[in-house]
């Protein structure tokens, strides 16, 4: 890994902070055909993931303490250009949007090289930004693995499950609360540093008139494999270790009994008592 | 790297114990090394500082053959890139064909960075695990890790291989798997092998440690009162509290009973909160969002009391009632008050 010292006024003067955003269907818009039991795409509305939403917030609340520089990067298909537009009416400085057909079918190891990549040419490999920062996890893939396998194919420190942040008054690191599974730790540490923003973060702000009429205008690059100087074996389909064998529904549970209520508690009782007298029997 | 045919289980430290997830994973763990066959072992994996029996034994009982035991000072606190690391040169060193490991917040993320170290595929949150031979098991005709989780908040499962590189990488959320009962007798089988690695300082440190104020582990509750939308306000969730009192349960609310600030978080259950798998949820006022319908997967008997006889939760409840929770409730109270 490269190192580089940071000085007071490098941070102060020119905090440089990447936001990585995915477009993903709104789950709350996704629906099942009730005959064939498959997802009904017609309908589905695409949105920014709520919780890289969150961590664009995080990047802003330092621009504007801080005068932070903030870019957004999403891997995806030519439409995820209208995320990143968003995320530019909202506040953030400059958008790269990483497209090609060589990234389709990216596993979470290929897409976590294929942003890494994106992030050593847009900055430089001697430059990394200070802060990379990621939705906790994607919510149509919900796997929560792309922000720290960005960290181990940079080879830099990695937090995750961040819920606020501040950057250390000398501005030689940074100071964040995070979540785990028994409660809270407050981590420190210096940058470069990838972190993951958690579900209890500030929820992102709403664009203002201005940025969404400015940002209607803004050329946003699109970078490809030859762009990023990837190595074609580790993208797509082909630098997946994951293969995908089958998609399939659900077994769907048959539908239990569904009765009025009739002021009667008994037969509600009984079920209950029921359940509860199978607990601790396997 | 050199490559076996070994089964590989993370042993998560919680509290300063073996976390349960492991021994849910190791029961698991078991039936794969059955089916992998030829000469397969079962591996726990502790990494931390001041590993003593007490710690390995329960590792030992449950089944594992071997226990890799990594006893560093700078492993004293989970660390990501510590921790990765260490792993990493483990796996280098004994190549297991498999690795699981508990999809918590510390297993799920420094899992990833292992697995981007191995150049190997990860599948998050398995719901099913099973080893088959699949006709991209190679001309050796191994079986290979069926790993099936669900997509898209629950609506589809896939199932995923890793076909060519090792080792097959998985983490399952706790309670999925029920722990294996059949303890081995008498005196331990297993060895303890304990690893020398050449580790750096962590390159974070923790400053200040929080606990959960609350000690609320819905993840293990076996009865679980939950409440929703339908309750109204903060004030019917005592209601709640005196029905999970009478069954010895957890309260629980749905998204919009915490977004309304009814109820403290950590009591969430759904995508965005806890996974629960108890034995029984009874659940008032929530209509089923695909979200919440997500969280409570793995609950046995699901028994719903909802106003809209429309509501989604009675798709997958085993009894639902159609009525007004407010009205319900207190008569369930006097009634299971009469034990």
């Amino acid at each position: 890994m490269a190192k580089r010292d940071f000085t007071i006024n490098d941070i102060i003067c020119g905090m440089r902070i990447a936001v990585c955003i995915k477009q993903v269907p709104d789950t709350t818009s996704v629906r099942i055909d009730p005959v064939t039991n498959t997802l009904m795409r017609e309908g589905v509305v695409s949105v920014t993931n709520p919780f890289d939403l969150q961590a664009l917030e995080q990047a802003l609340v330092l621009k504007d303490a801080l005068a932070a520089e903030v870019t957004v990067i999403s891997m995806g298909p030519p439409q995820a250009a209208e995320a990143l537009r968003d995320s530019l009416a909202r506040g953030a400085d400059r958008a790269f949007l990483v497209s090609s057909r060589a990234f389709g079918g990216a596993d979470t190891l290929a897409t976590a090289y294929t942003l890494a990549q994106t992030l050593r040419i847009v900055y430089g490999n001697d430059a990394l930004p200070e802060l990379m920062l990621f939705g906790q996890q994607a919510v149509d893939g919900d796997t929560a693995q792309v922000g720290p396998g960005v960290s181990a194919c940079l080879d830099v420190p990695l937090v995750t499950y961040v819920r606020r942040l501040e950057i250390l008054p000398d501005g030689s690191g940074f100071r964040a609360r995070t979540s785990f599974d028994d409660g809270e730790r407050m981590v420190e540490g210096r940058f470069p540093v990838v972190m993951t923003v958690g579900k209890d973060a500030a929820q992102a702000r709403f664009a203002s008139l201005f940025g969404t009429m400015s940002a209607r205008t803004v050329e946003i690059p699109v970078l490809d494999e030859t762009a990023i100087h990837a190595e074609a074996a580790r993208l797509g389909l082909n630098g997946s270790p994951t293969k995908v064998m089958a998609i399939a529904s659900p077994p769907v549970k048959t539908r239990g009994k569904v009765l009025p209520w009739d002021g009667d508690a008994r037969e509600l009782v009984c079920s209950i008592r029921a359940a509860v007298a199978r607990k601790g029997q396997s | 790297m050199s490559a076996s045919a070994d089964i590989w289980v993370f042993a998560e430290l919680a509290g300063g114990k073996i976390a349960d997830v492991v021994f849910e994973l190791l029961g698991k763990g078991c039936a794969l090394k059955a089916d992998r066959g030829a000469g397969s072992r079962l591996c726990a994996v502790v990494l931390g500082c001041g590993i003593d029996a007490t710690l390995t034994d329960p590792l030992l009982s449950a089944g594992a053959d071997v226990v890799y035991v990594v006893d560093d000072r700078v492993l004293a606190d989970y660390e990501p890139v510590v921790y990765s690391e260490a792993l990493t040169q483990l796996i280098r060193k004994y190549g297991p064909e498999v690795l699981l490991a508990g999809a918590t917040a510390i297993g799920r993320a420094f899992l990833a960075r292992v697995a981007a170290n191995c150049g190997t595929g990860l599948t998050a949150d398995c719901t099913g695990l099973e080893m088959a031979v699949s006709a991209r098991s190679g001309t050796d005709g191994r079986p290979l890790l069926y790993q099936t989780r669900p997509a898209f908040g629950g609506n589809i499962l896939a199932t995923i291989l890793t076909p060519e590189t090792r080792p097959q990488m998985a983490t399952v959320r706790p309670g999925v798997f029920r722990r294996c009962l059949v303890r081995r007798q008498g005196k331990f089988a297993g060895t303890i092998v304990r690893e020398r690695l050449n580790l750096a300082e962590p390159p974070t440190r923790i400053v200040e440690r929080v606990q959960r104020a609350e000690g609320v582990d819905l993840g293990r509750a076996e009865v679980i009162v939950a409440g929703g939308r339908g309750l109204r306000c903060a004030e019917n969730f005592g209601l709640l509290q005196r029905l999970a009192a009478r069954l010895g349960g957890e309260v629980a609310a749905s998204r919009a009973a915490v977004d309304a600030g009814w109820v403290p978080a950590a009591r969430q259950v759904g995508q965005t909160g806890r996974t629960v798998a108890p034995r029984l949820y009874l659940c008032f006022g929530i209509s089923g969002a695909i979200q919440h319908l997500e969280g409570i997967r793995g609950a046995e008997h699901i028994i719903a009391v909802n106003s809209d006889p429309d509501a989604p939760i009675f798709n997958v409840a085993d009894l639902g009632i159609v009525g007004d929770a407010l009205e319900i409730l207190p008569r369930l109270i006097e009634e299971l008050g009469h034990d």
